[in-house]
């Protein structure tokens, strides 16, 4: 680490180097480097004077192999950050002058060139794209992501990191790879792995019901919930949980290793790779609600009321009932309108329309 | 070298459950001996059945922020890591005793050195004492208090009892403080009833019976709950069932008097520093090369002075 680029590089083309379009050997204590673009050597013993013209690509190898984290799949991850794989060197330093950014969840990442090809990053919500980063809260230890992602906006605990309620307004500016990393990592934790099993065609996806049939205890339940009367109810779950307007994993998993869910599985650039905790949880309790019987319930609704109803579920499903304003009457989900249709409609005991739940009450 | 991971339970709805287990990490990363070290959950993420495809190294400690042997440190957490070969004989334990074992995980090829939860390790009684010692701000404290270690019980899990149990009778045997109880949540003795369990017709009974040196009644009583994290357990109903509050949400005073006893209430014993040690120890048990990091942790954590057996 203490040796220069060039020293580094002319000492480990003893072995031969190809990499990023440079390949390099040395014979008779010359270094011979060849590029796209021309071919240069010089004495391995001071190699800095008969290799500046390939500069870039020698700080560039330097980065790569001595600077970056070598953890295949964070090397990877780095490198996809600056299209390593499509661009060419001379190329890429010149995107990296003005900051190539790439987006992961609602993570932006800005690549810049730093002290002889050293990598920087800028790591920010993609909210605060184009925010001078000393007008965000700033932060250099990423531990303290950890607190960024606990709470959305409202206050409220996140108990899905990859739920797209990251909060905005702070940043990492001028880190370095293995800071970058760690923070992303406690923003959402092992995605950069799972991408790259994925990209490797390793990913090893769990499908719903060798998932829910691993389950034991309180959860060991869910399994009873597959009936052998196909798969709506998961379909229903992923539709519920896993859609991108709830969590920006791909959801990769299906019902099992021969039937697809037709539910769109999202656009995430990470995959899931199995049912979380909190879909776990939460097919839980539906097992519960699900086993019981429907049963006929009639009810005298005007129209607009029966409209109503269903602006309000819409509008809790989609979580925008905290946003419809106090004096938007024209909305169904209006907190007014629904404490009239509430006095009008309920009897004293909360039943709707004053029909019980169960008739035998 | 090699990664140690702390793998606890996590919360949907509490933040504060996971916090002492970022903590303790934090403590142990900065005194160094491993690697690395990488906190994971059973309700949050990174989850036990991903956790270990972030870590480089190719030797694993896992230590599990548990309180007891059970369904979670004997089915759950090697069943996710997919410690395919894991039994809980592996562990030769009667409830206390578990020490590790070492597997491979078998989507990743990884060694893993699964060790017993921090719960049952002998220097959580050191943590307890240091739990008292914080809630009085006391280093001294014993004479003329009693010391209630507050568990579950056996209703989910009998070793959970067992291992409140064995911390009492630890610490009683050390003879510091007045009298030492393990009391229960569920079942008897009961938390509820705490201050007749200190009664001065005790402390008599044990001054008559030569058992003591002049032991006088537990006008003190500390009360620490053996658990890993606060939350509606510690911040909820103990208090309450206790007669600390009525309402939770108001509050109590620490001390506080409850039927003639002062009650110095430390809520969950996971949250003190001093855990991290216990963490440390179990992974050093486990043959984990922590080098001087434990005495490094130790002077970090307050625990120089630990008594050890
Ligand atoms: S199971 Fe669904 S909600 Fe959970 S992480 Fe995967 S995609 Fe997201």
């Amino acid at each position: 680490m203490d040796t220069s680029p060039y020293e580094a590089f002319a000492e480990a083309a003893a072995d031969g180097i190809a990499f990023d379009g440079l390949s390099a050997t040395t014979s008779d204590g010359q270094v011979e480097v060849t590029t796209p673009e021309t071919s240069v050597t010089a004495p391995v013993s001071a190699p800095r004077g008969g290799l500046a013209p390939v500069e870039e690509y020698i700080t560039d190898w330097f980065f790569w192999h001595q600077h970056a984290p070598q953890a295949e799949d964070r090397w990877a991850f780095l490198r996809w950050l600056e299209s390593a794989e499509e661009r060419s060197v001379p190329d890429r330093y010149e995107a990296l002058g003005d900051g190539h950014t790439r987006s992961w969840g609602q993570l932006a990442v800005t690549v810049t060139l730093g002290e002889g090809g050293e990598r920087r990053y800028d790591l920010r919500h993609e909210a605060d794209a184009g925010t001078p980063a000393a007008e965000l809260t700033g932060h250099d230890d990423p531990r303290e992501m950890r607190d960024i992602v606990e709470a959305d906006e409202r206050g409220r605990y996140r108990p899905l990191k990859t739920a797209p309620t990251l909060v905005d307004g702070w940043v990492f500016h001028d880190i370095d790879a293995a800071t970058l990393l760690e923070a992303i990592e406690y923003c959402y934790p092992a995605t950069v792995a799972n991408w790259h099993r994925e990209r490797e065609g390793e990913l090893d996806i769990s499908h719903w019901r060798e998932t829910m049939e691993r389950q034991t205890g309180i959860y060991g339940v869910i399994q009873t919930w597959d009936r052998g009367e196909g798969h709506d109810h998961v379909e229903w779950v992923a539709e519920a949980c896993c859609a991108d307007s709830q969590c920006l994993k791909r959801r990769e998993w299906q019902y099992d290793g021969e039937t697809d869910l037709s539910t769109d599985g999202g656009d995430g650039a990470f995959p899931c790779r199995e049912p979380c905790s909190v879909v776990v949880s939460a097919a839980r309790q539906w097992t519960k609600l699900e086993g019981e019987q429907s049963r006929t319930y009639e009810f005298e609704l005007t129209p607009s009321e029966k409209e109503q109803l269903e602006a309000l579920v819409d509008a809790v499903a989609d979580g925008r009932a905290a946003e419809i304003r106090e004096a938007d009457l024209y909305d169904g989900a209006n907190r007014y309108r629904t404490r009239f249709l509430r006095a009008k409609l309920f009897d004293d005991e909360g039943n709707l329309c004053g029909v019980p739940t169960s008739p035998e009450e | 070298m090699a990664t140690l991971v702390i793998a606890a339970h996590g919360s949907h709805l509490n933040p504060g459950s996971s916090s002492p287990t970022y903590a303790h990490a934090d403590t142990i990363r900065d005194v160094g001996g491993f690697d690395a070290v990488r906190e994971t959950f059973w309700k949050e993420e990174p989850h036990f059945r991903e956790v270990l495809r972030t870590v480089d190294d190719d030797e694993v400690y896992v230590v599990p922020l548990f309180i007891s042997e059970g369904y979670f440190t004997e089915e759950v957490i090697p069943r996710e890591l997919r410690l395919e070969e894991w039994d809980p004989e592996m562990w030769d334990s009667d409830g206390t005793d578990a020490s590790q074992a070492t597997l491979t995980a078998a989507d990743t090829g990884q060694t893993v050195h699964y060790c017993g939860p921090v719960g049952t390790h002998e220097a959580m009684s050191d943590v307890i004492v240091r739990r008292a010692e914080s809630v009085t701000g006391d280093d001294e404290v014993g004479e003329g208090f009693g010391v209630a270690v507050v568990g579950h019980g056996t209703e989910r899990n009998e070793n959970s009892a067992k291992a409140i149990k064995y911390h009492a009778d630890r610490i009683r045997d050390r003879d510091r403080f007045e009298e030492v109880k393990a009391l229960f949540m569920d079942e008897d003795p009961e938390v509820d009833d705490v201050t007749e369990f200190f009664e001065s017709e005790d402390s008599e009974a044990l001054r008559a019976s030569g058992r003591s040196h002049g032991r006088r009644p537990c006008e003190d009583i500390v009360v620490v709950p053996l658990f890993v994290a606060d939350g509606y357990h510690t911040q909820e109903d103990i208090p309450e069932d206790m007669g600390l509050t009525d309402d939770y949400r108001e509050g109590w005073a620490t001390p506080e008097t409850v039927d003639g006893h002062r009650i110095w209430y430390s809520g969950a014993v996971g949250t003190e520093p001093l855990m991290a040690d216990v963490i440390l120890e179990r992974a050093a048990d486990a043959g984990a090369p922590v080098g001087d990091a434990l005495d490094r942790v130790r002077e970090v954590t307050g625990g120089a002075a630990l008594a050890g057996d």
